[in-house]
């Protein structure tokens, strides 16, 4: 595999702490969290690699979801 | 003794000289000409391609829909980003307004165009006079709150509004205050005691030292200051800004607080407080005319002083 930009470590960490945050979660509504972090991140599969602004703001954003979603308060997770 | 000295000058401006951006009105813009907006020459001096924003002349421009006779027509250039499509550039979005049937500040305008043009222009606000602090924004290069920001009356000037410059966009003119609010959380903003109050009831103070909190405790942390504080600007991270440091005084010269020396052992550091270096952009800002700039002084004099 050719090696990864910083931009692009970042976005798999990102992927990685997501799928750890899953495995917080009660055991029946894991699979949901998890396709929920896939979807949001398969949304913006598409974006060049080079628009960096726009990823650094899904990475900001990410990261911001990715607290909201950890509150072990919140127990399952519902997509419309 | 740099520290003094700043503090004797600023001390003089205060009283004595009264230059111009004292007795300047509160927050109105007048000399339009004088001040480009810091983002419009910055983006000429480097050339980012990421942050490009596409500029008004390539825009359309939405007029007002319902001009009076002889209506006095004026030329709002507005920031315009939306999140839901995060790989479209941020652009200048121009609408026209009448001023005659416009209310007479800025957030009248925004209020205006929201209502009757284009609901989907996103913008905070809420008291419309100046004490909420939430309509902070970028007017004609002056960061300002857009309720106490006159319109030019001068038809011919085009205004300009961006969000507060340095601030992460969250839409339009909507920024991202996470940071700001947890720097602020960091100082402690209230009051520390361990003893009781001598006869039982409030604590007292004499009026000596509650006139030192006077143009302290005025602060609505707009984030005005910070963000025109070019030192904020490249040490977002580590240096408190303007605006926080301004509250931090304002506990450390409280007469009731008794951590005082804890409060000032954290920002003993080269960043959280020195960072200032006495740019002044931050008194001349302040929507209110307070003064961030004496109290962070105030801060350094008895930090040596301690």
């Amino acid at each position: 595999m050719a090696r990864l930009s910083g931009l692009q470590r970042n976005v798999l960490s990102l992927y990685r702490q997501c799928l750890r945050a899953v495995k917080e979660k009660p055991r029946s509504s894991q699979d949901h969290f998890r396709d929920f972090a896939r979807e949001q991140f398969r949304k913006h599969q598409h974006i060049n690699k080079k628009d960096f602004g726009t990823i650094e703001y899904l990475l900001r954003s990410g990261t911001r979801k990715l607290e909201t979603w950890k509150d072990p308060e919140i127990k399952d997770i519902h997509r419309g | 003794m740099a520290t003094t000295r700043a503090l004797a000058r600023l001390a003089t401006r205060r009283t004595a000289v009264r230059p111009a951006f004292v007795s300047r009105g509160f927050a109105s813009v007048t000399d339009t000409h004088a001040r480009e907006p810091v983002s419009k020459i910055a983006e000429k001096i480097v050339p980012d391609k990421a942050a490009d924003v596409t500029p008004e002349s390539k825009t359309s421009t939405v007029k007002d829909p319902h001009p009076g006779k002889d209506a006095k027509i004026k030329t709002f250039h507005i920031y315009r980003w939306n999140p839901d499509e995060p790989s479209a550039k941020p652009k200048m979005q121009s609408y026209t307004l009448d001023l005659n049937k416009t209310g007479p500040m800025m957030l009248d305008a925004l209020i205006r165009i929201k209502n009757e043009v284009d609901p989907t222009l996103t913008f905070r606000r809420s008291c419309r006079e100046g004490i909420c602090g939430s309509c902070a924004m970028n007017i004609d290069g002056v960061n300002t709150l857009a309720c106490l920001c006159r319109i030019p009356t001068d038809t011919a000037k085009e205004s300009r509004i961006y969000p507060l410059p340095h601030m992460y966009v969250v839409k339009d003119l909507v920024a991202d205050m996470t940071l700001f609010y947890k720097q602020y959380r960091s100082i402690k903003p209230y009051l520390q005691r361990d003893t009781p109050a001598p006869d039982g009831r409030e604590y007292r103070q004499s009026k000596a030292d509650r006139k030192k909190l006077d143009g302290l405790y005025e602060c609505i942390l707009c984030a005005c200051c910070s963000t025109s504080c070019p030192s904020y600007w490249w040490n977002q991270e580590e240096y408190l800004g303007p605006a926080v440091l301004l509250q931090s005084y304002r506990w450390i010269a409280d007469s009731r607080d008794e951590r005082k020396a804890e409060r000032q052992d954290a920002l003993n550091n080269s960043m959280s407080l020195y960072r200032c270096h006495t740019i002044l952009n931050c008194s001349r800002t302040c929507p209110k005319g307070l003064n961030p700039a004496l109290a962070i002084a105030e801060i350094k004099k008895s930090m040596a002083l301690s």
